[in-house]
């Protein structure tokens, strides 16, 4: 029977970044992927914080396939016919310990499984894990179908449905409290076209977020990246929410793409691909404990997803959780031990990595992002005032503050409410 | 290697999907290169049996291929399967091969192996369909064959197989050394294993013969030495077909087609 050190399941950042630091470390390593090549079954908005890649792979933008360096965060309250951005465009934030750039998982995946390989680990793809292996209630190895490969320790990286970590008893069923569904457009523009529109220079990039009209006011929202030549444009929506009202993500991917704000950035464009993927969204509270006995859980398989509403983080917490893994098992092999207590230090690991105390941060986000009012009644209401502001028609000019009072009155939100509303979003973010 | 079972021998082609069957425009003939490829389905079912005959009665599968480099990732997939090692027979000289020479020169590969009890065969190919070659290299290794085969029992010195004919089943015995071509669909076969995969990564399992290693004659392969050629690939083209689509609010349109379906006596009125 062949057996390992190690066994990472899962070939996304999380288990890449597993395998290709336990793999420096020496440690014997088997990268098992269920797709024909990594990143096949993978895709996000989406964005790459870098911070932990200079720390994985110093050097690393000599090849890796980064498509456009952020520069400009936009957000957006989407009306039904108009629009309120928040733009903050920075030039400095396309270099340093700070960049982050827009990529495709198909290529960004494949990247980092070839460096884990490179540095010596095992990768097999399309073969899909089916279970953790056990003997003595300690996990020992993978099982799929009847075939079982050993290791003194597996890493499940395994994604956001979390399987081997809920067969493993640290997680329940799932539900669909815990997800929201991603859908994306990725529309190709002429590269010309896509620099004057946006008005970006060639590796500069952008990142918008849309709330409101966007999600039909169910809670979530729209976003749109610019990659090198395409759009990667999409809606994040709540499953809890579209299971309750009914409602087809696609409808409402239709009546965003032909909201005027978001019809004027397509025009012309070309649909490539559509794509889809659950999305974790409730943090820390989705798993108790990241370890077990021969088992450490990494990625959005352990719920490391941080979306506090402007921003959204997925990738660099995978990554630095892959890397806080691999560390706390080449602790618990000089120790010769892979129990439980052995593994313990992977805790310990995800704060210095911050990806546990960026979470704890914000620990009350994810419960404040599913306040409805933030996605239905805010949007509206800020709309709504903009437009009274700036309607100048000759019927008299009338203060802000006096135009805001009014509007909140006439909306159908009490004052108190939207005063407990601001505190609770000054707390939690 | 001392095998206690019996050592089989599984012959298979790499051929270009099914699904996705391309044809050259300026030769005539099917491509094959820049296509996506698989292994000849009908081969699958032809490894499994031997495969299956392993599980119950030990031993070890072969497998060989006779093709350009490329199939070697066919070889993989089989190894990946269960297969305990691999010959891949390639040489320049076998190109355009019809199915003569190709029967003679994997006989000639199955010899210089040795050593086998049954030698299996899919069918037929997906790409060229003549069902020639099992039959032919029952003929060089002078051997007795069962073709259409869909349940094989092995008993050491013979084997009983089922045999698909065209109103219905034969069964038949015969002495073993001999040659099996496997039904298409008859089996379920495995898909590769992780342990399987990992032995192939770890290497060693795949050798490569060229014609002077296997001793094969020149004059008896390739194009020129082949009685038969492809001339031409026809494609049927299809008539189009009278459509009508209804257009407009969905209530409303399905109104309307239903009125229709009901006129055209498709639907009780």
């Amino acid at each position: 029977m062949e057996k390992f050190e190690a066994i990472v399941v899962g070939a996304g950042p999380a288990g890449s970044a597993a395998a290709y630091a336990l793999a420096k470390a020496g440690i014997r390593t088997l990268l098992v992927e269920r797709g024909k090549v990594p990143g096949q079954k993978a895709m996000f908005g989406g964005r790459i914080y870098a911070y932990p890649l200079h720390k994985l792979l110093p050097g690393f933008e000599k090849d890796c396939p980064i498509e456009r360096y952020v520069t400009r965060e936009n957000m957006s309250f989407l009306a039904e016919d108009t629009a309120l951005n928040l733009q903050f465009d920075a030039p400095k934030l396309s270099s340093g310990a700070a960049a982050s750039f827009t990529a495709y998982r198909g290529k960004f995946d494949a990247w980092l499984a070839k460096k884990a390989e490179d540095a010596g680990a095992m990768l097999i793809t399309g073969i899909r894990v089916d279970a953790l292996h056990r003997e003595g209630g300690r996990v020992v190895g993978v099982r799929t179908g009847t075939d079982v490969v050993k290791a003194d320790v597996v890493v499940a990286a395994d994604g956001a449905l979390a399987q081997l970590a809920r067969g493993a008893g640290l997680r329940g069923d799932p539900e669909p409290k815990e997800f929201s569904v991603g859908v994306k457009e990725t529309v190709e523009l002429p590269p010309k076209v896509l620099d004057e529109r946006f008005n970006l220079e060639e590796t500069e990039g952008a990142a918008y977020v849309f709330a409101g009209y966007a999600s039909n006011w169910l809670r979530g929202g729209g976003f749109l990246y610019t990659n090198k030549t395409t759009l990667s444009m999409g809606l994040v929506v709540s499953s809890e929410d579209l299971a309750v009202t009914r409602t087809e993500i696609g409808t409402l991917m239709d009546r965003f793409r032909r909201h005027k704000a978001i019809a004027r950035l397509t025009k012309g464009g070309k649909v490539l691909e559509w794509s889809a993927h659950l999305v974790p969204e409730l943090g820390l509270r989705m798993m108790p404990r990241p370890y077990a006995d021969g088992l450490l859980v990494a990625g959005d398989a352990a719920g490391f997803l941080l979306n506090t509403g402007y921003t959204f983080r997925g990738v660099d917490l995978a990554i630095a959780s892959g890397m806080a893994a691999a560390e706390a098992i080449r602790g618990a092999h000089a120790a010769g031990r892979y129990d439980a207590s052995a593994l313990a230090a992977y805790e310990t690991l995800l704060r210095e990595y911050q990806v546990t105390t960026d979470l704890e941060t914000f620990r009350g986000a994810p419960f404040y992002m599913k306040n409805p009012r933030l996605f239905s009644v805010y949007p509206k209401l800020l709309n709504e005032i903009a437009e009274r502001v700036y309607t100048i028609d000759g019927t008299g000019q009338r203060r802000l503050a006096d135009i805001a009072l009014e509007e909140v009155r006439a909306g159908k939100v009490s004052a108190v409410k939207m005063l407990l509303d601001l505190i609770g979003g000054a707390k939690a973010m | 290697m001392a095998a206690k079972g019996p050592r089989s021998i599984v012959c298979i082609k790499q051929v270009p999907k099914a699904q996705e069957l391309q044809v050259d425009p300026v030769t005539n003939t099917l491509k094959r290169v820049g296509v996506p490829s698989e292994i000849n389905p009908p081969d699958r079912n032809a490894l499994e049996m031997a495969l299956q005959v392993k599980d119950r009665a030990g031993g070890e599968v072969l497998v060989v291929t006779m093709g350009p480099p490329v199939f070697t990732s066919s070889l993989e997939e089989a190894l990946a399967m269960g297969c305990d090692r691999a010959f891949l027979l390639t040489d320049r000289i076998l190109g355009g091969s019809d199915t003569v020479p190709t029967a003679h020169a994997l006989s000639e590969t199955i010899h210089k192996i040795g050593g086998y009890d049954l030698i299996f065969c899919g069918e037929e190919t997906t790409d060229a369909s003549t069902g020639h070659v099992g039959p032919g290299i029952a003929g060089h290794i002078d051997c007795a064959q069962i073709t259409y085969c869909s349940e094989l029992e092995y008993l050491g010195d013979r084997v009983r197989g089922k045999r698909t004919v065209e109103d219905g089943y034969e069964w038949w015995e015969c002495p073993t050394p001999c040659v099996v071509t496997v039904n298409f669909l008859s089996n379920r076969p495995r898909p590769p294993s992780l342990t399987g995969k990992i032995r192939v990564k770890r290497g060693g399992l795949i050798t490569t013969w060229s014609c002077a290693d296997v001793g094969i004659d020149p004059g008896k392969v390739g194009i020129r030495n082949s009685p038969t050629i492809v001339a031409k690939v026809d494609t049927v083209q299809l008539p189009d077909r009278k459509a009508k689509v209804f257009r407009g609010e969905p209530r409303e349109a399905v109104a309307r087609l239903i009125e229709a379906m009901v006129a055209d006596g498709v639907l009780p009125g």
